[in-house]
């Protein structure tokens, strides 16, 4: 039964077609626009309107046509089309892309305040000759991502390019983090926020476990860990994008530097203030003798207080029981 | 030969003997409440990672109130204690009193005391009678001494961190994660031994629960004290001393505000108990 309706239904469709009398418009191959967007192609005021059609083949997209991103060419009929198109929608396809860049401070200054250098899709990843991130030539290649950050972000580059992080990714080390590790790709948030600073801790996490994890034994690691950010967290002390080991001497933990770091919140932090561990763990002597000492202190005491009182009340109790049974339940 | 006892008269309501002066009873409510004050406003930095750690902060204002609570109430706490020590000297070295520093009225450890605790453990297993215990029992004197040694260390590193700058100057940098470490490790010892081992000595143990009333009515009847102080109440009665300690029986409403008082330390304090089972457990 079914079978038969869909017959009917796709004669009649057959039938109707010769009826409305025109076709619908087929849309142009990918030839067709090549043909006018040739490598001499220009606009009227010069500037070039060509289309590399072999980069285009060998980008991730190559085996799409043109008109699956520029839609509205779709249903034209009338070639040359109309300067204005409408603007490519990369969302319809990377649609989870989309919800993040959405909610970033990229999209938050391209959309809502109308920032014209705030980058939408193709500010980072290109036009026709998009590659995989995974491709060596990508723009968003892991070492290759703080270049095409740094072009609008160029303060923030030259600062990141004499850190460790970047002597790694040149070394070519793609472990190293680069922009997007701690910044995200598409849900980049402003950087300023205490929740941002908080939240990134986990990043440097992501790589320094052992590092965060006796931070998290501090007093700073521990209010941070309760949300409140009054005081210091990871890039407080190591700086954001210049961390430099504290061997070297323009590193914000070097000898030379350290009081001035710690200065900036302790005021009056000196030489001897600076003796502080951030990072201390009472397992290892070599770090500190004295609170390994008063590690294992507590490790005798705190279990020995307890487990002595313990005893002594579970005896007390049951005791006292036994009294009570022998008076008959009086008292 | 029976010692010379001088009964106290019978009458039909019990006779109220005095345990506890004012001032003790001051300092024990100061204490109590600084502690527990301590004790909120400390735990979430504590047990940082605990699910309840920044609701509890947040009770306080944050980070920022909790810290100021703590401070304030530490400045309390060690006020109350160095006023404590500083009116037991003054009252064994200026007013010349006797038996504060040693003697069965002491809260120095005396002989008995080992004894004591030893006929105690004889009798926790059936081995004997229950030792007639002096004014202050071995567990009240380890009380005291705990808070005393808990108030002086925690309160030498609760200043270090408190105003590091300052202490940067006579200290290196790395006894802050010391005085930080012993803090914390002296509060976890504290807050366990105050609300687990206290309670049960002082208030829930059987006999006394759920609460004794006496640290704050500051009087026991006279047949508390010849079951639990037989050693003292013997030694008064012979030296005739138990008649100028009688006092008057608590009011209702003195004994309704010790209540209230009493339960609402026990309550806060079995609470945050609550919270470290929960948060080493979990």
């Amino acid at each position: 039964m079914r079978i038969r309706i869909g017959a009917l239904a796709a004669i009649l469709w057959i039938a109707a077609l010769p009826a409305a009398g025109q076709s619908p418009p087929k849309p142009p191959a990918n030839d067709d626009c090549v043909a006018c967007h040739d490598a001499t192609a220009t606009r009227p005021n010069g500037r070039s309107m060509a289309v590399d059609a072999t980069r285009f083949e060998a980008s991730t997209h190559g085996p799409m046509a043109c008109v699956d991103c520029h839609a509205d060419l779709a249903k034209l009929t009338e070639f040359p089309h109309p300067d204005k198109l409408a603007k490519v929608e990369c969302g319809s396809c990377h649609d989870d892309v989309r919800s993040k860049y959405r909610d970033s401070i990229h999209a938050y200054g391209k959309e809502i305040v109308g920032l014209s250098v705030a980058p939408a899709c193709a500010d980072c990843h290109g036009t026709h000759d998009i590659k995989p991130r995974t491709d060596l030539t990508s723009r968003v290649y892991h070492t290759r991502i703080a270049e095409t950050c740094g072009s609008c972000h160029t303060g923030i580059k030259d600062r990141f390019d004499t850190s460790v992080h970047a002597a790694a990714l040149k070394k070519g080390d793609d472990k190293a983090p680069s922009c997007a590790d701690c910044h995200t790709a598409h849900a980049i948030q402003r950087a300023d926020t205490d929740k941002w600073r908080l939240d990134v801790t986990a990043e440097c996490g992501s790589c320094h476990a052992q590092v965060v994890d006796s931070f998290r034994r501090t007093f700073h690691g521990k209010v941070t860990e309760l949300g409140f950010s009054r005081v210091a967290a990871c890039a407080d002390c190591h700086g954001a994008h210049n961390i430099l080991p504290a061997s070297n001497p323009a590193s914000t933990i070097s000898k030379a530097r350290l009081v001035t770091t710690c200065g900036k919140c302790h005021q009056g932090a000196n030489e001897q203030f600076v003796k502080y561990d951030p990072h201390p763990n009472p397992q290892d002597y070599s770090r500190s003798a004295v609170l390994w000492w008063a590690n294992r202190f507590y490790w005798v005491l705190i279990p020995g207080c307890f487990g002595f009182f313990g005893l002594h009340s579970a005896l007390w109790f049951r005791r006292a029981a036994q009294e009570r049974r022998r008076k008959g339940g009086a008292a | 030969m029976m010692p010379a006892v001088i009964e106290l008269p019978r009458t039909a309501k019990p006779l109220h003997l005095v345990r506890f002066d004012r001032k003790t009873r001051m300092l024990h409510v100061v204490v109590m409440a600084t502690f527990l004050g301590l004790a909120a406003t400390g735990m979430p930095l504590l047990f940082s990672e605990a699910p309840w750690a920044r609701v509890l902060a947040m009770l306080f204002g944050g980070f920022h109130g909790a810290g100021l609570v703590h401070r304030v109430f530490g400045a309390a706490l060690l006020a109350g204690v160095v006023f404590h020590v500083a009116d037991v000297f003054w009252r064994a070295f200026v007013r010349g009193e006797k038996g504060l520093l040693w003697g069965p009225d002491s809260m120095v450890p005396q002989p008995k005391d080992f004894a004591d605790f030893y006929g105690q453990m004889k009798w926790f297993v059936g081995l004997g009678p229950q030792p007639k215990f002096e004014r202050f029992a071995y567990w009240e004197k380890f009380d005291y001494w705990a808070v005393m040694w808990g108030t002086a260390i925690m309160g030498a590193a609760g200043l270090i961190l408190w105003f590091p700058v300052l202490a940067s100057r006579i200290l290196p940098g790395w006894m802050f994660n010391v005085a930080l470490f012993v803090h914390g490790a002296e509060a976890a010892l504290a807050i366990g031994f105050i609300f687990a081992v206290h309670f049960f000595n002082g208030h829930l143990r059987p006999g006394k629960f759920p609460m004794d009333l006496v640290i704050f009515t500051g009087s026991l009847t006279d047949e508390e004290m010849r079951h639990e102080r037989a050693g003292q109440y013997d030694r008064l009665s012979r030296a005739g001393a138990l008649s100028g300690m009688v006092t008057a029986a608590p009011s209702p409403e003195e004994k309704r505000r010790a209540r209230l008082v009493g339960t609402a330390g026990l309550t806060l304090g079995l609470g945050l108990f609550a919270l470290i089972v929960y948060a080493v457990v979990r």
